[in-house]
């Protein structure tokens, strides 16, 4: 078994507003050289099958239309 | 019984359905069903309503759970045929992820979620949805979301424009971010697919704060009207 790590966020073009927030209460504690501050979301599997990911993305796990991923597979594997 | 039948499904966590076929029944446009996700036979309805509420808890994104439920295949299959589909709320979410409708919708801009009347301005008649309405007419429909704010691409964005595909837009406050103000869009060969976030349903007569939604209703039972002739 492989573990599969699956980061999705909203695409660059799209207003991320609760990255926006979150800028906003970076700065205000002092960060204020921060910026692009964008949240996503991650999904952990584990597959037998890790080069089913990229598919398995396109079709459910990210939206095409306004989200982008980034699929990591971890070499070692998972204990069975 | 005169009228036609509209088939209103329910998804897990569906709760629009029975306000559907309420406002289906109550302004005399026939019967209603009610389908389940899990069944493949949309019983020869006349029209099917892809109702508002939470299916599957919004797990994921919203919709993107309900888009593959078995009965999806057939509502597609209806579209395809020129059938009449309308999505409301959560029903236009999970039809933008099942690619019936272009675009998707993200979470509001001000991250909240809003629940209030909002102004629609009716963009076009030309569909069997709004037939009735009268075009630039502002309409008072409650709103009730978290994820409404329509996005696509900017060369879908000028398709929708130039094929006189965006039915509704935000005519006052844009309460979500949309993309140029858009609350509705229209989709399928034959203009037959329709998706909004607001809840014509829910506006259906005075007493609910507006009978303003009640021209859709009259437009699709026309349109159904003609079809039959």
């Amino acid at each position: 078994m492989s573990k599969v790590t699956v980061t999705v966020t909203l695409k660059p073009a799209l207003l991320d507003a609760q990255g926006r927030t979150i800028q906003e209460a970076l700065h205000s504690l002092g960060y204020t050289d921060v910026k692009n501050v964008r949240v996503g979301k991650v999904i952990e599997l584990e597959t037998a099958n890790p080069e089913d990911a990229k598919a398995m993305c396109e079709k459910l796990l990210a939206n095409p239309v306004m989200e982008s991923y980034h699929i990591e597979v971890d070499a070692n594997g998972v204990a069975e | 019984m005169s009228g036609f039948t509209a088939g209103v499904i329910v998804f897990p966590g569906s709760n629009c359905d029975r306000d559907a076929a309420n406002a289906w029944k109550e302004l005399g446009c026939g019967e209603a069903k009610l389908l389940w996700h899990q069944s493949t036979d949309l019983q020869n309805v006349d029209i099917v309503i892809v109702p508002g509420g939470f299916s599957y808890g919004d797990a994921l994104r919203a919709g993107a759970i309900a888009r593959f439920a078995p009965i999806m295949d057939e509502v597609a299959k209806f579209a395809a045929g020129g059938g009449l589909v309308m999505g409301i709320c959560n029903g236009f979410q999970i039809l933008c992820e099942a690619g019936l409708l272009p675009g998707a919708l993200a979470r509001n801009e001000g991250l909240k979620f809003v629940c209030k009347h909002v102004d629609l301005r009716v963009e076009t008649t030309n569909s069997p949805f709004t037939s009735a309405c009268e075009k630039d007419a502002t309409l008072s429909i409650p709103i009730a979301h978290g994820e409404g704010r329509y996005v696509c691409t900017p060369e879908m964005h000028a398709q929708l424009v130039d094929e006189d595909r965006i039915l509704f837009r935000y005519a006052s406050d844009n309460p979500n971010g949309s993309q140029d103000d858009i609350a509705g869009v229209l989709g399928g060969p034959r203009r037959n697919v329709m998706g909004m976030m607001p809840h014509p349903e829910r506006a259906v007569r005075v007493g609910l704060g507006s009978a303003d939604g009640a021209c859709m209703f009259q437009s699709i039972l026309a349109t159904l009207t003609q079809a039959q002739v």
